[in-house]
């Protein structure tokens, strides 16, 4: 833009041609040194055999042959893939219905609404004990309803291996379909109402209406909760920590708690480093996509 | 030799004497001891060092037995700031120290104080590895314990299980009486802890040495192997439904309460016991599992000394080591904390009868060359092999291998981790 | 803010109504469930909450557990509370959250008003370090941080809070910016106008509301970092969550729920109290910017 309105090049349009990138290049240096610069140490640490400390012996692919032949991480892939889904799919599916029913003109929305997001503000250090304690069959919310008479109510997947995934996903959809509501709320009052109105004269009924015209409209909301939602199910590692600590045996793994694990806990840095590279390089397969059409649509 | 080591000690203690007296230094310890009543132990090494003019900075990172601490750790030694002194369990220790030049040297304390006539030989296996000492152990846990509620045994007429048959027995008999039978926690490290004494039990120490220190392939898949495996799934069978991530402590709780019989857990679960308002011999016992008798299975924290680079730091850094070994430290925090001394010279007044006990237990055990590491503590082998073993341990407990089976994993993920 | 002055296009019969009422209500249910069982066993005794039920109001009602978790519970050797810990954390996201939006503010203004060869790139290399496993830096940042001599210090924290944190403000801005019409931008360009006094002059004023969703943003995740907090900050900086991980985690220690639910309360009161005060604030901000992608 600065270039369009080119003036005869004194030293003060020339500062103004240098200033932005001036201004802007401190970020840029931070993002190349501290993520992409790390993230070119975090390829090579995955050629070494690194243990305890970063070593700098390198060993081929050896640590991607490892890790391929580790169970656990193939289990860790699969968590991850069911995990992502079901929670991407449920927090938007929530998010959108709480959104489009409290646009309806709600009394007490300015109450309902902080109650929807708070969980959003709350770390799983905060609020994991008490997940634990109400997915707890012994104490939680199985005993509460058989004390109080309901006693075939069964609820025990935290502690079944093939379910315990399962109880991850309903935390993890506490803590952030709200802030998707949000999100969807904000697409809804965003929308131009005489639309719609015009819409309905032609005789369109309320599901239609939103069906066809609301829904499409919101498409960038939904593009934005994706992005969050995926970011924050990849990194999703103190939910782990917090309600399952990975288990019942090893059933509830994700990369990300794989990834710490074999980096710090049990001192196979090199192998870390290999899951690590493998988790961004699935990380760069979906964003790369989206920023690219995001980019191309701006121009 | 000795002449010239003595008076290269001597010259070396009179310098940090002066030092010592002459700035107020600063120890900055990295430990786990967070909450509580081992926090409040712990203050009575931070008087002691105000007595001698040192300051203490606290640098308490809690989380997962000490995980957390050692990636702080990491981070510390990487940007070029070791704490002082560091709290350390077992492999990590020898981990570090294989690491080149990062810790101090405590020689010339340890010979003042004549620390290895004092310290069992399988603890000094940590704290002196390359022939110099690095750390000064504070206590010794042991894994191979079990805590039982009297009144539940009174009740039924069980008497304390001398045998692993006897202790089936009685646990069948608590279960059929509708109780739970055995009190546990579904976590890795518990499960481990409960392997420690299923090993020992089903093939003595010689075979728990070979197959879990040694780490020798044929003995861990051995039929001795598969047998530890069938008495981890009799054992399965007398857990209630719900052990699953449960914490130890609740676990204490449910003997605590009566709602169950029996817990096999490190001396720690003492501290729950005592806080409930429970004595010793009348409320609760303690003995160790049964079959493991003669043995000990120990857990040993140590304080890792990181090298310092200023000579006040290092002279302060002397001091604690010394006030960490002082018997008044040892009995005291051991009191507090559950554990006994690491030294065996330690008067056991003040102690409770199961305090008494694991005193006994550790000297007739280091005597006898029953002092063995716990595996399922860090103490037997590397974290890597550690936690392999932790995988095959739950996976088996879990239901998804049978005992041969988990023989055959647990070597290949032996192997498979080294 | 509800709905706006035109009446909803949208009709709802009676029935449908009260089913959206139901619905919404239990939902809300739903999301404050754990946040009631902390706080009734907060108020319990101990013994109230070993022996009984997890769910059952209080018998006994007591504060002590607050009092302790807040000013006595023995956090290292030191029986604190977490009271020092919360300056620690005060100290270092005000100006973590400050610098981060403001570096954000004037990325997303330069990435839409003086975009230039390669600005497009640069802002895809921002986007995508938001989706870096933190992880993976530890080691190396660390290293760094020693050799500038930030090792253990809140000006380190607030440096790693703020590099991690630009890549979010500048995507939150630049989106928001670039509904923003750049006619203005150049009609102030004619009149003499320079790069800051347009940002401070036509930009600024109108950022309120997106202003709101970063620093709701950036405030909630540095606020509850725990990972960088434990590896880089020494007592004197070490932030609320370490302390409260070290309160409620302690491993061999006995544990009392009631404290550590109390102390968890109290670790999340700067978050809960940003959310509600700026929450309406919040959808208005999410409106005028971010999710018109």
């Amino acid at each position: 833009m600065a270039r369009s309105v080119r003036a005869p090049r004194d030293l003060r349009t020339v500062l103004q041609d240098i200033l932005p990138k001036l201004v802007l290049s401190p970020s840029l240096a931070a993002m190349l040194v501290f993520v992409y610069g790390f993230i070119i140490y975090t390829v090579f640490l995955s050629f070494t055999n690194s243990k305890m400390l970063p070593s700098y012996d390198l060993i081929g692919l050896d640590n991607y042959v490892r890790l391929f032949g580790l169970s656990a991480w193939t289990t860790a892939l699969i968590n991850l893939a069911i995990f992502a889904s079901l929670y991407i799919t449920i927090c938007i599916a929530i998010g959108l219905l709480l959104a489009i029913f409290l646009d309806q003109k709600i009394r007490g929305e300015g109450v309902l609404r902080p109650i929807y997001l708070y969980p959003m503000a709350l770390s799983f250090i905060v609020t994991g004990t008490a997940w634990k304690w109400l997915l707890d069959p012994g104490i939680g919310l199985e005993n509460t309803m058989h004390l109080w008479g309901w006693d075939s109510f069964k609820f025990g997947w935290i502690k079944d291996r093939n379910y315990a995934i399962y109880t991850l996903v309903i935390a993890a959809v506490w803590q952030s379909s709200g802030f998707v509501m949000a999100m969807f709320l904000a697409g809804l009052r965003g929308i131009d109402n005489e639309m719609l109105k015009a819409a309905q004269i032609d005789g369109a009924s309320n599901w239609q209406l939103y069906r066809r015209i609301v829904i499409p409209l919101l498409r960038p909301a939904f593009l934005s909760a994706f992005v969050i939602l995926a970011h924050l199910a990849i990194k999703s590692y103190d939910l782990v920590i917090a309600l399952t600590g990975g288990g019942p045996g090893r059933a509830t793994e994700l990369p990300a708690t794989f990834m710490y694990s074999y980096t710090f806990t049990r001192n196979q840095m090199g192998v870390g480093a290999a899951s690590a590279v493998i988790m961004l390089m699935g990380v760069a397969a979906i964003m790369i996509p989206y920023i690219y059409a995001e980019l191309k649509e701006q121009k | 030799m000795r002449l010239k080591l003595k008076l290269a000690t001597t010259a070396a203690m009179a310098l940090g004497l002066t030092a010592g007296m002459a700035v107020a230094e600063d120890v900055e310890v990295l430990h786990w001891w967070t909450a509580g009543g081992e926090a409040a132990a712990l203050n009575v090494l931070k008087e002691d060092l105000a007595g001698k003019g040192i300051g203490w900075k606290d640098m308490p990172v809690a989380g997962g037995g000490g995980e957390a601490a050692m990636t702080a750790l990491r981070a510390r030694v990487t940007a070029g700031n070791p704490p002082t002194a560091v709290q350390m369990l077992g492999f990590d220790i020898l981990d570090w120290a294989n690491q080149g030049d990062v810790l101090a040297n405590l020689d010339e304390a340890a010979a003042a104080e004549g620390w290895d006539a004092v310290i069992p030989a399988a603890i000094q296996k940590f704290a002196k590895p390359n022939g110099h000492w690095i750390a000064a152990p504070v206590n010794v846990h042991s894994t191979n314990w079990v805590w039982a509620n009297k009144a539940v045994l009174d009740e039924l007429g069980i008497a304390q299980p001398t045998t692993w048959d006897e202790f089936i027995a009685a646990l069948q008999k608590v279960k059929d009486s509708g109780k739970v039978a055995l009190a546990h926690g579904g976590q890795p490290w518990q499960e481990a802890t409960i392997f420690d004494s299923a090993v020992l039990a089903s093939g003595g120490p010689e075979f728990y040495q070979k197959a879990m220190i040694d780490l020798d392939p044929e003995a861990l898949n051995s039929p001795e192997m598969v047998a530890a495996f069938d008495k981890m799934a009799q054992l399965r069978g007398f857990v209630d439904d719900n052990f699953s991530g449960r914490d130890w402590n609740l676990a204490s709780a449910m003997v605590i309460n009566g709602e169950a019989a029996f817990q096999i857990m490190g001396d720690w679960a003492k501290g729950e016991f005592l806080r409930a308002g429970k004595k010793p011999g009348t409320d609760f016992l303690c003995f160790r599992v049964p079959g493991t008798e003669g043995v000990v299975t120990f857990n040993s924290d140590e304080f890792v000394m990181f090298k310092q680079k200023d000579p006040a730091a290092q002279a302060a850094q002397m001091e604690m080591a010394k006030a960490v070994e002082s018997p008044g430290f040892q009995s005291a925090f051991n009191i507090v904390k559950g554990s006994v001394p690491a030294r065996t010279d330690v008067s056991d007044e003040g102690f409770d009868d199961c305090g008494k006990q694991g005193i006994k237990d550790l000297k007739a055990a280091s005597e006898a060359g029953t002092l063995l590491g716990s595996m399922g503590h860090g103490h037997a082998n590397p974290a890597a092999v550690k936690n392999a073993m932790y995988d095959v341990i739950t996976a088996h407990f879990n239901g998804e291998y049978d005992s041969a089976q988990a023989a055959e994993e647990l070597a290949a993920a032996v192997e498979g981790a080294q | 803010m509800s709905g706006g002055a035109q009446d909803q296009a949208v009709r709802t019969g009676r029935i449908a109504r009260t089913f959206i009422y139901v619905v919404l209500i239990y939902f809300a249910l739903f999301y404050l469930l754990p946040l009631f069982i902390m706080a009734i066993n907060s108020i319990k005794p101990l013994s109230e909450i070993t022996g009984g039920n997890m769910m059952s109001l209080p018998a006994e009602p007591t504060l002590a557990p607050w009092k302790s978790a807040w000013s006595t519970a023995q956090i290292g050797v030191e029986a604190t509370g977490l009271k020092p810990y919360f300056m620690n954390s005060i100290l270092m996201v005000v100006p973590a959250v400050a610098i981060s939006t403001i570096i954000g503010a004037l990325n997303g203004y330069i990435l839409t008003k003086w975009q230039f060869r390669g600005s497009n790139i640069i802002f895809g290399l921002m986007l995508f370090s938001c989706f870096i496993p933190f992880q993976i830096v530890l080691i190396p940042m660390a290293r760094l941080l020693g050799l500038m001599g930030l090792a253990g210090t809140t000006w380190g924290l607030i440096l790693v809070h703020v590099v991690y944190g630009i890549g979010f403000s500048t995507l939150y801005f630049r989106n928001y910016y670039a509904a923003f019409p750049t006619e203005l931008v150049r009609a102030a360009m004619m009149d003499g106008a320079g790069f800051f006094r347009i940002f401070w002059r036509i930009m600024l004023p109108v950022s309120g509301p997106i202003a709101v969703v970063c620093i709701i943003w950036q405030f909630t995740n540095i606020w509850n970092d725990f990972l960088f907090g434990a590896s880089f900050a020494d007592l004197d900086s070490m932030p609320m969550t370490v302390a409260l991980n070290n309160l409620v985690n302690s491993s061999t220690g006995v544990k009392e729920y009631n404290v550590h639910f109390a102390g968890a309360i109290l670790a999340a009161l700067p978050t809960l109290l940003v959310y509600i005060v700026a929450g309406r604030y919040f959808v208005r901000g999410l409106m005028a910017g971010s999710v018109k992608g």
